[in-house]
Parts: structure tokens; C-alpha cells; sequence
């Protein structure tokens, strides 16, 4: 691999590590610091169980972040990582409440303004309103929860020592939880920018299970998680712990469940995909900030002692952490991105172009959309994506088939399929049907994606979409991911040009 | 399998931690027991060679209990056990401990120094005995329940404080007949001493209870 695509990736790996060394403090910091379970125990758990969240569970809010803005080169991913990893880094050391999903959110909308590409504004508008609702909802979690442990143990009436050695299990269990949860959710923070352009290939170990390249990235974004547990979270911990020693120690059994809990519906595909199946409305897979949801869950059972315990100014704080840490880390990453391409010449976007082409007016009209109002843009090459809306509305255009469809049909990505490349096709990924269905398309041309990806629809019902619905949610997204890689491999012009 | 023998371990100890918790309360009660015959057997017959076997019994089970308390200290600092209520679990069972070596201490001051309770006061000596060690019972009934039903443990305490009321006032009822009489100044001072001396049990069990109290509220979730 060439090392230059090791070094942009340390950007998310610090951002991981500094993940490790806070977050996994908000999981096992109660447990540790009151010496309830040792740091030796809390860092292995958590190790394990944040590799595993993230690798087996961290497709779904990577999903999210992926909808928000796709960077598209490996200069940019570094930046965006790098910028979010600077802000939480200052933000914290000016001991201001800090959430990593916040300050990359950021940082990908700072690249989509230098980029000039658009920011879907529903997706933000969804990702806002997670962040609001993940510590409501844990303090909604976390109070009934309590009251029903709490009755649950005064029936029990366990031994004080007994209930010790229980409370303990059900720390380590939780905690066990809590960094599945972690890894599930929030590796879309630490290496969600690169799922574009990562530098992995697919492979089977041992012919068990497939490790795509996204679940590459995962895994070392994984690592470099645990490794920020095990190098600095003891410190973070012992702080953790001290702060919040009032509370008894299954009081902190139910604080870290409410997180895990709210950081778990907030990635989990297999939820999502049971509610869309039993016909349920869903929980957005958004990347949610893991303190917020300890502060919120924590906040929660102070208000349901009265509310006199409760640190008012520090929720106003996070509050205003919702506003500033996007905002810092977009500003910053937008002025990063300026000197690494103006200074260090690095190409920190790869252009997109976009043309209102005479078949996407057909496509358009086929869709039954009413296009003489596009006839003054027709046949124009636009540099960007944000340029190709301007000049979009400018036009007065306001019918189907909506906003982001309309940029899908008209971006432009010459492609050649050149049989030489036939070889070179992943065949252990895309089945033998897939592969037949692109190499009946032999030395055809194409200027837009979608055309592409229409013609192998029609050479096999194996690169068909399903239906947009929750439940085909991934089905679609695979087959994207799919259709990307070959669009990446035939990108291109014939040879005969 | 490792985890598994951890777990298993963590149990195990418990019960065994258990089990010296439960008897060392066991001991407070018994020492009651021994302290409430003692007194009687006294009473009727002087520092007899039954009385002194009854001292006997009482500092054996006084060393045991300091046994206990020492071992079950040690056990939940080495295995760092129940980390916030430790302080307090410490502070309970030196109470309860003090409560047995008052038992042991005033029997050992009866047999060295016989006093010559009159037969008008033995009533009241009885009484106050019955009284303090019934109240010595209550606290050690609210310190169970300290460990296993916290509910409880507001009911015996305000049984105990209760009954130190109750001893109070046999107490203070008991010296003013001795002063009132017509022995000698030094006589009636050695028996308000033992008054005192007995009356101290319940005193000393009132401080358990209302520390008790502290304990359980930061116990409750």
C-alpha cells in the first residue's frame, strides 16, 4: 500500500484514539473510578467489544455521515478527520463538553463548502435532531430503568455483598455493552470520511466470513480506539469516576446501560430493519455523542431526585456545544483544506461535473417532469455541484424528481468498459451474474452513472434496486457500494479517443 | 473458563464474607445473653464460680468477635469489596464490637470490684439489664437488616431508641433511689458507677442506630 495513504489515515486514526481515551471513560469511568471493577478488566472489555461493534455493527451511522457528504479524495478525509481531531482535542483542554459525532459533522460540511458540493439538508436536519433527542431520550431511559431496578431489588432483598458482587458482573456486562455500542455507533466518526476512498481490497478469512474494505477501515479505526483506551483513559476514568462517586454504584449500572442503550438504537441495522419489517417507524442511524448521552441519563435521575443536583449550566453547555463544535470544526476544516491544496498542493476534492445531458432531459421528461424550463441549462458542463443548483434554480425548475435525484441523474463520470479490465473484477464479491452482466456491456461507453447502472439492471435483475423502502435500506446500499466500485474501475475513456 | 472461575471466586468469597458478617452479629447477641445471666446469677449469688464462668464465656466470645471484625476488614480491603459503603460497614461493626466489649468490660469491673447491690435495688438493676439488653437486640436486628432489607432498618432503630429512652429512665429512676437511701456516700457512688456502667450498653447502641440511619439513606439508590 503506498504510504502516503497511511499517512492521510492517521488523521482518523488520532481522532479514534482520542475516542478511546475520553469515550471509553463515559462507559467503565464510574466502575473504575470507585473500584468496582479493575482498569485492567475495563480496558480489555472494552478493546474487545469496541472492535467488535464497530466492525460487525458500524455500517449503519457510517451510512448516515456517507448521505451528509461524500469526500471523495484522501487529502480531504484526512483534513476533515484531522480538523475534528483539533477541535475536540482544544475544545476539551478548554474543558468545554465536546462530542466527536459534532465536530466531524462539521468538518464534512466545511469540505462540502470548499468542495462546492451541496450539504443534504434533510440528512443534517435528521442528524440535529439526534443530537437533541440522544440525551432526552437517555434520561428518559435511565429514570424509568432506575425505579425498576431499584424495586426489582428491594423484593430481591439481596445481601449487601451479594448485590455487590451482582452490581460488579453488571458493570463489566454493561460496560461490555456500552463499547459495542461505542464501536457500533460511533467508528462512523473515526473513519466514516474515508469509507469513500478507502484503500482496501475485500478478502474471505479462510473462506468463513468476507472482511470487506469498510470493515477494513473499521477494524484499524478499532484499534486505534482501543489503544486510546488503554494509553490514556485510566486518567479519564479516575476523573469520571470521582465526579459522579455520589452516586451508588447501580445507579452507574443504570447510567452506562441508558448510554448504551441510546448509542445502540442510534446504530443498530438489525432494529431498523425489524421495525421497518414489522411495518414500525424507524430510528435514524445517526453517529450520537456517548457523553452527551451519560450527561443526559445522569441529568435524568437528578431531575427525578428533585432536580436540585442538577447542573444547570453544564446542560446549557452542551447545548451550545450543539451550535459551536460544528461550527469551529467546519470553519477550521474549510481554512485547512485552503492551505493543503493552495500550499502543500495536495488535491483535497476530486472534482464532480455535472450537464444536463439531451438523455437526462429524456430520462426527465420519461419521469414526467416538465423540462422546456431547463432548456437554457441544457448541454452545460457545471463545475460543481453547488454551481449546477445555482444555475438550477436560476432557471425557476421546481418539479421532479426532487433536489438530490436531479444532481444523481446529471453528474457526469465518463466511463469505458474496457474487457482488459474483466480480470481485474473482484469475483468473490460481485457474483458470477454481476460479472457476466458487465461483461456483456464490452466496449460500451457511458457518461453518467445511472446509465450504467441501468444497463447491468437490464442485463441482470442482480444489480437491480429494490424498492426505496427502510427494510431494502442495505439491500440498496450493498448494491450501491457495489456499483460504485465498478464505476470506479471503468472510469475512463476508450483508447480509440 | 478463566472468567468463569472469576465469577465463581467472586461468589464464593461473598458467601463466605457472608457467613462471618452473620456470625460476628450472632456474637453481640450471644454476648447479651451471657451478660443478662451473669447479672442475675450475680445478683442472686455474688461473684459465684457460676458468675466467673459466665465471664469466662463472655471473653471468649469477645475474642471472637474481635476475630471476626479484624478478618472481615481485611477481606473487603484485600478483595477492595462493596467500595462505597465500605467506610461505613467499618464503622458499623466497630460499633457493634464496642457494644460486645461493654458487655465483657462490665462484668470483668463486677468481679473485681463486687459491689454490694442491696436487695431493694436488685429489681431495678434487673430491669435496667433487661432493658439495655433488649435494646442492644434491636440494633443488632437494624444492622441485619442493614445488609440484607433496608426497609427494616428505620423500624429496629426506632425500637432501639425507644429503649434507650426506656433504660434512661430506669436508670435515672434507679439512682435516685440509691440516693435517696441512707448508705453510705461512697457505696451509693459505686453503684450509680455500675448504673452508669449498664445504662452506657443502650447509650452506645442509640449511637449505632443513628449512624445506622445515615448509612441506609446513602444505601438507597
Amino acid at each position: 500500500m503506498d504510504l502516503t495513504v497511511l499517512f492521510f489515515l492517521t488523521s482518523g486514526l488520532l481522532l479514534g484514539w482520542s475516542l478511546g481515551a475520553n469515550d471509553a471513560a463515559n462507559i467503565f469511568g464510574t466502575a473504575v473510578g470507585t473500584r468496582m471493577v479493575r482498569f485492567a478488566t475495563a480496558a480489555l472489555v472494552c478493546s474487545v467489544f469496541v472492535v467488535l461493534g464497530a466492525v460487525v455493527s458500524g455500517a449503519g451511522a457510517a451510512h448516515t455521515l456517507g448521505a451528509l457528504g461524500s469526500i471523495n479524495a484522501l487529502a480531504g478525509s484526512f483534513m476533515a478527520a484531522l480538523s475534528a481531531a483539533g477541535t475536540v482535542y482544544v475544545m476539551t483542554k478548554w474543558g468545554l463538553p465536546v462530542s466527536t459525532s459534532q465536530a466531524i459533522v462539521g468538518a464534512i460540511i466545511g469540505w462540502n463548502l470548499f468542495s462546492g458540493s451541496v450539504t443534504d439538508s434533510q440528512t443534517l436536519l435528521k442528524i440535529v435532531a439526534t443530537w437533541v433527542a440522544c440525551p432526552v431520550l437517555a434520561a428518559l431511559i435511565a429514570v424509568p430503568l432506575l425505579k425498576v431496578t431499584a424495586f426489582a431489588l428491594r423484593l430481591a432483598k439481596l445481601h449487601l455483598l451479594k448485590l455487590d458482587a451482582y452490581t460488579r458482573l453488571a458493570l463489566i456486562l454493561a460496560g461490555a455493552f456500552g463499547a459495542y455500542s461505542l464501536g457500533a455507533n460511533n467508528i462512523a466518526n473515526v473513519m466514516g470520511v474515508f469509507v469513500d476512498v478507502s484503500p482496501f481490497k475485500g478478502f474471505s478469512v479462510a473462506g468463513f466470513f468476507r472482511l470487506s474494505s469498510v470493515q477494513q477501515l473499521f477494524l484499524i479505526g478499532a484499534i486505534a480506539i482501543a489503544v486510546g483506551v488503554f494509553t490514556y483513559s485510566k486518567r479519564v476514568m479516575v476523573t469520571v469516576g470521582a465526579g459522579i462517586l455520589p452516586m451508588s454504584p447501580v445507579a452507574a449500572w443504570v447510567v452506562v446501560i441508558a448510554h448504551s442503550i441510546v448509542l445502540f438504537l442510534f446504530a443498530s441495522q438489525g432494529l431498523e430493519h425489524m421495525l421497518a419489517s414489522a411495518g414500525l417507524p424507524t430510528i435514524p442511524l445517526v453517529p450520537v455523542s456517548s457523553s452527551q448521552a451519560v450527561v443526559g441519563a445522569v441529568v435524568g435521575l437528578g431531575l427525578m431526585r428533585g432536580g436540585g443536583d442538577v447542573d444547570w449550566k453544564l446542560v446549557g453547555n452542551i447545548a451550545g456545544g450543539w451550535v459551536t463544535t460544528p461550527l469551529i470544526s467546519g470553519v477550521v476544516c474549510f481554512i485547512a483544506l485552503f492551505f493543503l491544496q493552495n500550499v502543500f498542493g495536495q488535491k483535497v476534492y476530486r472534482e464532480v461535473h455535472y450537464s444536463l445531458s439531451a438523455p437526462v432531459l429524456t430520462e426527465l421528461a420519461a419521469q414526467g417532469a416538465e423540462v422546456t424550463a431547463l432548456a437554457s441549462i441544457k448541454e452545460r458542463e457545471f463545475r460543481s455541484a453547488q454551481e449546477f443548483k445555482k444555475a438550477v434554480e436560476q432557471t425557476g425548475y421546481s418539479g421532479p424528481p426532487g433536489e438530490q435525484a436531479l444532481r444523481d441523474l446529471a453528474q457526469l463520470s465518463h466511463m469505458y468498459i474496457d474487457p482488459e479490465k474483466f480480470s481485474s473484477l473482484d469475483r468473490k464479491w460481485l457474483s458470477s451474474g454481476q460479472i457476466s452482466a458487465v461483461e456483456r456491456l464490452e466496449g460500451r461507453e457511458f457518461a453518467h452513472p445511472w446509465q450504467l447502472a441501468r444497463a447491468l439492471a437490464a442485463n441482470s435483475s442482480e444489480w437491480s434496486r429494490k424498492d426505496n423502502s427502510t427494510v431494502n435500506k442495505y439491500y440498496n446500499a450493498r448494491l450501491e457500494r457495489k456499483l460504485e466500485y465498478v464505476y470506479r474501475k471503468f472510469a475512463g475513456y476508450s483508447d480509440r479517443r | 473458563m478463566y472468567l468463569q472461575k472469576r465469577v465463581l471466586h467472586l461468589f464464593s468469597g461473598t458467601r463466605s464474607l457472608e457467613n462471618q458478617i452473620d456470625e460476628f452479629l450472632d456474637k453481640v447477641s450471644e454476648a447479651g445473653m451471657v451478660f443478662g445471666r451473669a447479672i442475675r446469677v450475680y445478683l442472686n449469688n455474688g461473684a459465684s464460680e457460676e458468675f466467673e464462668g459466665f465471664l469466662g464465656q463472655a471473653a471468649i466470645i469477645e475474642r471472637r468477635g474481635d476475630e471476626l471484625r479484624r478478618s472481615i476488614e481485611t477481606e473487603l480491603y484485600a478483595r477492595t469489596l462493596i467500595p462505597d459503603l465500605r467506610a461505613d460497614v467499618m464503622a458499623l461493626l466497630e460499633g457493634m464490637d464496642h457494644l460486645i466489649n461493654i458487655y465483657e468490660g462490665d462484668l470483668f469491673r463486677i468481679s473485681i470490684q463486687s459491689p454490694d447491690i442491696p436487695q431493694e435495688f436488685h429489681a431495678g438493676y434487673l430491669d435496667l439489664t433487661e432493658t439495655v439488653v433488649s435494646c442492644v437486640d434491636s440494633v443488632v436486628l437494624a444492622a441485619r437488616a442493614f445488609f440484607r432489607d433496608i426497609d427494616s432498618v428505620r423500624d429496629h432503630g426506632s425500637k432501639t431508641i425507644f429503649l434507650e429512652t426506656e433504660a434512661d429512665k430506669i436508670g435515672t429512676k434507679l439512682q435516685r433511689a440509691i440516693f435517696s437511701s441512707s448508705l453510705p456516700l461512697e457505696r451509693k457512688m459505686h453503684l450509680r458507677y455500675f448504673v452508669e456502667r449498664i445504662d452506657e450498653l443502650a447509650n452506645s447502641a442509640e449511637d449505632v442506630a443513628d449512624a445506622l440511619q445515615i448509612y441506609t439513606i446513602k444505601r438507597r439508590i
